[in-house]
This record gives structure tokens, sequence and C-alpha cells, in this order.
């Protein structure tokens, strides 16, 4: 079945290429890209089939000699934690075609190539988490800024040329560390076995035995790449830029997926190959990661500007994501991992309605709304369950892993624990409080009554109650349900059953805390 | 503490409590406006249901002759299991959870009814009952689930139905607020629930009610002392209890029958039914009770003194549920002696103070939606139903016997007069004093409402209708008239032979009894006394002069105090609103000029203005190249370094 995995690579760049040739013809790209991302879908189902979670530590592995003077490989294989993020790729793309469907591009823009851009973003993105060589993924990581990079710089708002150079170089300084530290995990490999290489598996084995100081120095360059990717505070400003200036389904990608990358290489790369480092440095970490969850989740709080609030609610979630990983039980990084994979899933959901909120009023500032609710009660409704999950509530995905991720990292590490748990209030409150401003009270707001009027009003609280006759504002069409309805089921399905997810994840989480050589301190009682 | 078996029988199916109301709400929700013509039937068939197969179950329960054999646990499926931690979906079905099913369903089926009629002119009824349905299911899940966390499923879910139900008439701002309010409150008591429930799984591995109370002498005191505290956090943010009660009054923006059935009988009584449930922890802390009482006593006092402040119909009544939840919290907080007790108070008060509620709303329903009692007077003449079985609910409240509340409020006073040195003093006066402030704001609110001049007939309401004051339909009277019954003859039921304690003996251990320092006989007659003194002086005061329409502004300092809910809103606002505000704030001008300003200005330190920076592009590979070497030389030399150092 190892072709499964190749084809995930390459059904996407042969879509791309497709559909770029297709750029007269909007309707043909469009149609085009959803059934090649379909594929791409069937093809994600089709590897989690094949992925055997009892079995060897990277499953399906295939390569090819790259560079052989230096050892590259161009090699592939995944574990339980890259099968979960290649399955929301596949299922986030399909949706994100979907919801942009109607989108209108900057002039001279055509569909063939912002879809082209973007399946070309979603094989790279496969291939960063499929990658078992080091140096491919480096490369990769790279790689995937670029046709980010056109398609903030490309399609965005206003300030998109500030937004994908920032997004750019900040990735791209952190990448260009991390190599610099691959480079030095090389050279250790070549002195120990004569013969140097980036493969996965031999390094982690080589430099997971070097004494601390140099595992501390290629740990901070490994670091500081995942750190700005994840991203943890303070190194997030470039996140809210790129959120609020790439175009909707842009922003699900960066915020919902790219992102992941950060916080998967914290568990493929720092933690098996570092050992000794990230134990000394987790209390570090960890006050990064509880910072962020307080940061982010005040900051979402304070924002006026519904793409950066989405920005700094990720920021939060990545603090309870890295809170997880550095706090080494199995609970809580499988409660870590679940959270990357019920946060692209959330949070896209979240992205994708606050999309459809903008594009009924052209305006993505909070206060351009205001009472909505009556004249879209189910973009309310779903407004309010994505919330709902973004908030972790029970019976929702999110609340699984931000249950096992605190409840995994209070055995040993509780005063951090307890901060985070903090962050469980404020975050109902930045969700309730975005729903209160945008959908409950009189209609109101700019870009509402200016739709209704036909033109912006001069006083947001004008007369009410006969506008929403006039108002231009309608609910969720067709084809907006039946992006938000697969969604709404994995919500709930994950909420009530994660058990098949967790399963996945749980032998790939255990494989690497005994890399880091701990165990867990709450261990199976007798008699269960 | 008595070992669940498997349950088995009609209990085995006992999934279908929860998943018929579950069932109703998602139908109605997926339906739209399909559901109009018969949502609000669907939505009170499906609970119906429950509340006729909780009853098949009570008493198949019932017939099970060895006490033993009425705690009976239905595993369901593993709903989180990760290695050492496996987190159950199931039941546990016993007595203390069958009391809460029939309580839960039963009251529920009557507000359901009631709301039939009440909600006939609303828009979107299908989706009122789709939440009250869905509120309904988690609250079962709540009392039902056979651990912690299946609890906190139900929890949240409960306060997601709250929420819902508050921001029922979400155009208004104010309902708006108030279900915020009253979602971040209860999440601020969540966080004492959830971390209690951190530390049992850190201790024991395992977060069920089975295994941790047959283990809780694994706890070291301190641990137990911490976890009964973390609980009670969560036990006042559900129950509005202090210092987490300001959001139960401002609830009271949401429609009637929420208030009765969420806000007055079932949701808000969850923090009794955990500390209860728990009873083997408590068991085990002397300290970790005596704050429960402390909270319960001075939230009582709070409650009633507020209470005889308020102009607003369902609010007074709204302190009146926190001033009673006290009594219960008190109740519980006196351990073994008490349980029992707190759950009788809490069956009673579930009736008369849904079914004052009821009576509320139907005067609210036949006064163009007034809810300002300065308004009303001399209503008995027309809302006579209303008025007789508001005025049983109102007997049964101040405790006057033989109605229902006399018997489980006078067992809860004389408990609180046992115990030694002080204890018995503060908290036995306290509990009397609240009797008589009790009888005094409820009588004072029979006198504005129903009793004295109709100062109605000359005003009109806000929308400029005159008033016209008609009995309600017979959806709404006859909920209300089998309340009124329960309220009559309940807590004489409950408590003759002690029936209900001995039925909760399984979960709640025996009741124990301990002489007071004051006799039973002596505290039913105070109680008695006092309550009819309070009365006596709301009549002086308000029944034999004509009420002024618009409340007095010169009134003295106590009173300014209780309009002013003692404080409580300003104190929050001081200590969490306001500071949080500025600290957001500053953040997020900090974020702007201090992080990304650093992170830009260090950028300009290293390769000029942030503006050179973005011209650096057009020398991109130049650049790549040299920051690849510099970055590399720097970590290799560091490495260097370090080996030959």
């Amino acid at each position: 079945m190892t072709w499964v995995l190749i084809a995930l690579l390459v059904v996407p760049l042969v879509g791309a290429l497709v559909v770029a040739f297709l750029r007269k013809d909007d309707k043909k790209a469009k149609l085009v890209a959803l059934a090649f991302s379909l594929v791409e879908l069937v093809l994600a189902g089709l590897l989690w089939f094949a992925y055997d979670p009892d079995g060897d530590r990277i499953q399906l592995a295939s390569g090819v000699d790259w560079i052989p003077a230096f050892g590259v490989r161009l090699q592939f294989g995944i574990d339980g934690i890259a099968l979960v993020m290649i399955a929301v790729i596949a299922l986030l793309i399909p949706l994100v075609i979907g919801a942009g469907w109607t989108e209108k591009l900057p002039a001279g823009r055509s569909q063939g190539g912002y879809l082209s851009l973007i399946l070309i973003q979603e094989a790279v993105t496969v291939g960063v988490f499929a990658a078992t060589d080091v140096f491919l993924f480096y490369v990769l990581f790279e790689v995937m800024l670029i046709p980010m990079y056109f398609l903030i710089g490309g399609y965005g708002g206003a300030r998109r040329q500030y937004a994908a150079v920032k997004f750019f170089l900040y990735s791209f300084l952190g990448g260009l560390i991390m190599l610099a530290s691959a480079i030095g995990a090389y050279a250790m490999a070549s002195d120990e076995l004569g013969k140097g290489t980036f493969d996965w598996a031999t390094l982690v084995k080589v430099v997971s035995d070097a004494d601390s100081t140099t595992q501390t120095w290629l740990f901070l360059g490994f670091f500081l790449a995942f750190a700005i990717k994840a991203p943890l505070v303070p190194f997030h400003t470039w996140l809210p830029d790129a959120a609020a200036e790439a175009p909707i389904g842009v922003t699900v990608i960066v915020v919902g997926i790219l992102d992941k990358v950060g916080t998967f290489g914290m568990l493929r790369y720092l933690l098996p190959m570092f050992p000794e480092a990230s134990k000394n440095l987790a209390p570090y970490v960890l006050v990064l990661a509880v910072a962020g969850v307080l940061y982010g989740s005040l900051l979402a709080t304070g924002q006026r500007d519904m793409k950066r609030f989405l920005a700094y609610v990720s920021i939060a979630h990545f603090g309870f994501i890295a809170l997880g990983i550095f706090s080494f039980t199995s609970q809580a990084g499988v409660g870590s991992v679940s959270y990357m994979l019920n946060h692209s899933i959330s949070t896209g959901m979240l992205i994708l309605v606050v999309g459809m909120v903008i594009a009924r009023g052209g305006s993505s500032l909070i206060s351009d709304y205001g009472g909505m609710s009556k004249v879209a009660p189910l973009l309310s409704g779903m407004l309010l369950l994505a919330g709902l999950t973004t908030l972790s509530l029970p019976g929702t995905n999110s609340f699984v892993s931000e249950f096992l991720v605190l409840i995994g990292s209070f055995p040993t590490r509780p005063v951090f624990t307890i901060i985070a748990t903090v962050g469980m209030v404020l975050a109902a409150l930045y969700v309730l409080w975005l729903y209160q401003r945008i959908m409950t009270g009189p209609l109101r707001g700019d870009a509402l009554i200016g739709a209704a009027a036909g033109q912006r009003s001069d006083s947001p609280s004008g007369s009410v109650g006969t506008l929403e006759k006039k108002t231009a504002i309608g609910d969720l069409s067709k084809r907006e349900i039946a992006v938000l309805a697969p969604l709404v089921v994995i919500v709930l399905a994950l909420g009530f059953y994660p058990q098949p997810v967790l399963d996945v994840i749980t032998p790939t989480v255990g494989a690497t805390l005994t890399e880091v050589g701990v165990t867990d301190p709450v261990t199976v009682q007798e008699g269960k | 503490m008595t070992e669940p078996v498997v349950a088995s029988g009609v209990a085995s199916f006992a999934w279908l409590l929860l998943a018929l109301p579950a069932f109703g709400a998602a139908v109605l929700l997926v339906s739209g406006r399909r559901a109009d013509k018969w949502g609000h039937l669907l939505g009170s068939a499906t609970l119906l249901a429950s509340f006729g197969y909780a009853l098949a179950l009570f008493f198949s329960t019932l017939g099970v002759s060895d006490p033993e054999g009425r705690v009976q646990n239905l595993h369901l499926w593993d709903w989180i299991d990760v290695n050492a931690l496996t987190v159950e979906f199931g039941l546990r079905i016993d007595p203390l959870s069958l009391t809460f099913v029939l309580l839960i369903t039963g009251v529920g089926s009557l507000i359901h009814i009631y709301s039939i009629g009440y909600m006939a002119h609303e828009e979107g009824r299908r989706k009122f009952f789709a939440y009250l349905n869905l509120f309904v299911s988690a609250m079962l899940l709540l009392v039902l689930g056979n651990g912690f966390v299946t609890l906190y499923f139900g929890w949240e879910g409960v306060g997601l139905a709250s929420y819902l139900l508050i921001g029922w008439y979400q155009y208004k701002p104010e309902a708006a607020s108030a279900a915020k309010k009253a979602f971040l409150m209860n999440r601020v008591g969540d966080l004492g629930l959830a971390i209690a429930i951190f530390l049992m799984f850190n201790k024991l591995g395992t977060t069920q009610y089975t295994e941790v109370f047959s283990r809780v002498s694994e706890f070291s005191s301190a641990e137990v002392l911490a976890i009964t505290l973390l609980l009670l956090l969560g036990a006042c943010g559900k129950s509005g209890q202090f210092p987490l009660q300001a959001w139960l009054p401002d609830a009271m923006a949401g429609p009637t029958p929420v208030s009765a059935l969420i806000h007055a009988a079932t949701m808000v009584t969850a923090g009794v039914y955990l500390i209860a449930r728990s009873n083997p922890l408590y068991n085990l802390s002397e300290d970790g009770r005596l704050v429960v009482m402390i909270i319960g006593a001075v939230t009582l006092l709070i409650g009633c003194i507020i209470g005889c402040a308020y102009d607003d119909f369902k609010k007074v009544l709204a302190y009146s549920t926190v001033s009673q939840i006290g009594y219960m919290i008190l109740a519980v907080g006196l351990g073994p002696i008490g349980y029992a007790l707190g759950i009788m108070h809490l069956l009673t008060h579930g009736f008369f103070k849904a079914g004052l509620f009821l009576g509320a709303g139907s005067v609210m329903h036949g006064m163009n939606d007034e809810g300002n009692i300065r308004r009303m007077g001399g209503l008995y003449k027309f809302l006579p139903i209303t008025f007789v079985t508001w005025t049983l609910g109102y007997l049964a409240l101040i405790g006057i016997p033989p109605f229902a509340g006399y018997f489980s409020k006078d067992a809860i006073i004389a408990a609180a007069f046992t115990g030694e040195g002080w204890r018995p003093y503060v908290f036995g006066g306290v509990a009397l004093l609240g009797a008589a402030l009790t009888a005094f704001y409820m009588t004072r609110l029979l006198i504005l409402v129903f009793l004295g001049k109709p100062r109605w007939k000359e005003l009109k309401s806000e929308d400029g209708r005159e008033y016209h004051p008609h009995e309600s339909p017979l959806t709404m009277t006859v909920p209300m008239i089998i309340l009124a019954v329960g309220s009559i003859g309940g807590g004489w039921f409950l408590s003759s032979g002690g029936r209900l304690a001995g039925w909760l003996e399984p979960s709640l251990g025996e009741l124990k009894e301990e002489h007071g320092v004051i006799s039973h006989g002596m505290v039913g007659i105070l109680t008695v006394v006092l309550a009819l003194l309070g009365a006596g002086l709301a009549f002086l005061l308000f029944g034999r002069r004509k009420q002024p329409v618009e409340r007095p502004a010169r009134v003295a300092w106590p009173v300014r105090a209780a309009r002013a809910d003692l404080y409580g809103n300003a104190l929050n606002e001081a200590l969490f609103a306001r500071p949080g505000t500025w600290l957001t704030r500053a953040l997020v001008f900090l974020d702007l000029k201090g992080v990304d300003g650093a992170v830009n200005g260090t950028a300009a330190l290293l390769g000029g203005s942030s503006g050179r920076l973005r011209r650096l592009q057009t020398g991109f590979v130049r650049s790549y190249a040299l920051s690849m070497l510099l970055g590399s030389i720097f970590v290799l030399g560091a490495l260097l370094v370090v080996r030959f150092s």
C-alpha cells in the first residue's frame, strides 16, 4: 500500500498542473480542482486503513537517493501523528474550495491560478508531514512558504504585501537556523558512523546519545523554527497579519494546517532527537506555552477584527498543544496530537463561518455587525457551534483534546496546568463575546445596515425593526450548508466517540515518550 | 458505600432516558420551519415518554427488596481511553440519581406542557422546545453519569442550554449579556470541578465514582480538603452560591418556564447534587464541610436580604431560590446528618418554587409581560386559579405546617442546631433568621401582586397598551395545579417515617440523628412563630398603606445596599471586569508596539529598516546563502567550542 502515500503527494501536483492550464475558464478550474481534492480525500481514507496503529514506528516507507554525496534521500513514511495530519489536510482542502466557490478574487487574478497554488500547497504540506529524511523535511519546510507567499501576496487584502513578506521572512529565518542544526546533526552522524546521513531514524539514534550541551544547541536551532511556525508567544506576530490579510480559504490553510508543522516538528524531531535537552528545557517551553494560552486569550478578547481574532485564538490553542507535548505523559501527548487534529477542524469551521459572515457584510470589523441572527439564523447557529467547539464544550471534538492535555499535564506539571485551565474561562469569554457582538441585539452595524440601504449609513444605531426586510443579507445557501455539514458531523462524532482517532495516536505518542525516556507517572491500576 | 451491580432488566435501557429528549432536540433543530406545527408536541411527547420510562424504572428499583441491589451501573461505551486513563460513558442508576430523574422528567414534563401555552405566540417556538429538550437530556446525564467526567459533560451541557434559553429574547441586549454572564460565572466554577478531577486522576488513576469512592482512604487529608473545596467552587458556580451568585437574578431575562425549570427546580440544584453525590469525600473532611456550611449560611442570608428590596417579580423569586439553595448547601454541609435533608428540601423546593415561577409567568402573561410588582395589585380577582395555586406555593415556601416547605426546612434548621461550640448557635440562628426574612419578602410579594388596590388601572405598559389581566389557558393552569398539590402534601409524604431518607440510604448512607442544643420540637415552634412574625411585619408595612407605583428613592442604607445586590456586581466589576479590560487593552497595545515592534526592530538592526528588509526579496538568493552560512558557522562554532572545552 506504499503507493497510497506517493499518490497523495503526486495527485495534487498533477491537479495543480491541470488547473493551471484552465486560467481562462474559472468554472472548469473550480470543478477540476474540487475533483482532484476529493480524490485526495479518498486516498487519505485509504491511507487511514492501510496504517496499522500497532505496527512499525514509521510505516508505508519508501525512498530513493537524491543527493548521494551528502546521504540525502527522498524518503517518505508516516507514523500515527503524520497520518492524522495528512487526513485533516485532505479533509479541509475540498471544503476550502467549496467555501470559496463564489469568492471574488482581486482584479486580474484567475481561479485557475489561485486553485493551482492551493493544490501545490496541499502536496507540499503532505510532503512535510510524510518526509522521513531530515534534509528533505527542511527543504519542504521552506518550499511550503513559496505557494503561501504567493497566495497571501497575490490574493490577499490591502496590506497583503507586508503580511506576505513578514510571513515569509519569519518562517524562512527560523528554517535557516534549523538547517544549521540539521547540519550539526549530520556532522555528528558522519563522525560516529563514518558516513553522513540525514535519515531520521539514524539521526535519532546518533544524536540522542550526545551530551546535553550539544543537544541543547541543536535543540534550540530546531525549536526556534518550530516555535515561529506553531507559533508560540513571543514569535507569533506574523500570524495575525497573515491571517488578517489572506483570503479566507488561505486563512484556513495557514491557521488550520500550516502552523501544525511546528508542533508536529516538536513531536517528531525535538523530542526523539534531543531527549535530554527536551527534558532540561521543558520548563522554559512550558512558560512560553502557558503564557501563550493567557496572552492569546486576552488578545483575542481585545481584537476588533474577526480574522485577527481567529489568529489570537489559535495562539492560545497552540499554548495548550505545547503544554501537552512538553509535559511528557501519554495522556497529555495524545491530547496534544488530537488537539492538532481538532484545532484544524474546529478552527477551520470557525474561520469558514466567519468567512461567510464577512462575505455577506464585506467587512471583517466586528463593530460593523450586530443582531445578525435575525436575518441569518442558520449562520448564527453555525457560528455558535463553531464557537462552542473552540471553547471546548463537552460533546464537541475539542473537549476531548483539551481535557486530555490538562488531565495528562497535571501529574507532572500541576502549576502550569492550573494556570492553563484559566484559559477555559477566557475561552468562554472571547467566544461568547464575539457571538454576542455579531449575532445578538437589534440589527445594527454598517456592514448590515449599509447593505440594507444600499449604502453605508452614517449612524450605525439608527432606527431598527424595519431594516431586516430591506437588508440584502441572507441566510446560508445550499452550497454553504454542504461545506459546513461534514464539519458539524465530525465535530459531534469525535466529541462522543473519539476512540478511533485516539487509538491511532496513542502508540505513536507512546513510542515518542519511550524515545525521550520517560514513563507515565499515573499507571494502570491493578484489576483494571 | 454500596458497590453497584451490573444493570439488568428495565435498567439496561436507562440510556433511553437521555436519548429520547436528545432525539427530540435533534429532530427539532434539523427540521427547521417544517417543525413549527408539531415541534412543541414532539418535544413534550419525548419528555413524557422519558418520564413514563423513569416511573417504570423507579418502581422496578423499588421492587428490589435488598437495598444493596438498588445501585446499578450501566456501561455504554469507553469514551476516552488512553493508557491509564479510562473515562467510561456510563450511567449509575441508584436511589439518588433516580430521585433526580423523577424530579427532572416530572417537573420538566409539566413545564413543557405549560410552555405550549406560554410560548404560543413566540416565533420559533420549536427551537425553544429543542433547547428545553437539550437541557433535560444534559441534566439527566449530569445526574445519571457514573463518573466525574460524565458529570462534567452534563454540567457544561446544562450550562449551554441555560445560555441558549436565558438569551432566548436575544434581540434584547440585556438578555444576551445575562446569558453570557451566566455561562462565564459557571465556567469559573467549572474550573474548580475540572481541577478536582485532575487531582483524582493524579492520585487514583480513575475518575469513575465506584473506584474513587471505594478508595477515598488513599487520599491524604490535605488532598481531600482540596478536592472538597474545589468541588464546592463548582457547586457555587452552578447553584448561584456566594461568591458566584450574581448571574442567577440576571438569568431571569429568559422566558418564565425556563426560570421555573432550570433556574429554580433543577439545574441550579446541581451543586447540591454534586456535594451529596461526593459524600464519601465530604465525610472525610470536617473542615471542608465547615466551609460548605459557611457558604450555605452566608448565601441564604444574602438571598433573603436582597429579596426584600427588589420590585421585579421574578428577581425576588430568583433571590429566594439563591437563599433556599443556601439552605440545601447548609444541609449537605452538615454531613451524614444532613445529606438526605438537603435532598428533601431540594425536592419540595423543586415543586413549590416551580409552581411559584409558573404563577409569576401566568401573572405576567396576563399583564402584558409586566414584571414590576409595584404596577400590580389586587390581581386575585382576575387570576383566581393562579392566585390559589400561588398562595399554596407561598405557604409551602415560608414553612407553614402542614405545607411541604415546613417539613423540609424545619428539619434543616433543627439539624443546624447540632454540633459543638459556637457552630450550632451561629448556623441555627442564621437558618432561623432566614425563615423570618423569607416570610417577610414573600408576604410582601403576595400583597403587592395579588392583594391591595389594583394600581395598574390608571397605568399603561411600556408598549402603550392598557392592562387587561386575565386567567391563563388550561395548558398553563393545569401544571400549576399539579405543582400546588405537591406543595401541599409533598413534604409530609417524603418525611413521614423517614421515607425519603430510607430510600436514599444506598447512595447517601444512613441519615444520622443528633440532639441539638435546642430540641427539635422547640425549633419547629420557633420556625413557625418567626415566619408568622415576618409575614405579620410585611403585612403591617405593605398591607395597610397605599403603595406608590414608583419605588421610593429616599430609603435607608440597608435597602440601598440590598437594591445594589449587596454590591456583589460592583465587586465583580472592580475586581475582575475593569482590571481585565485594562489588561487586555494594554496587551493589545503592547502586542502591536512592543512584541511586534521589538521583532521588527531587531530585524531592522540586522538588515537595515524593515522597509529595506522588504526589498531584500530581490537579493533573495544571496541573502539566503549568506544567512545560511552565518547561521551554520554560528551553530557549528558553538558545537566546536562545546566539544573542545
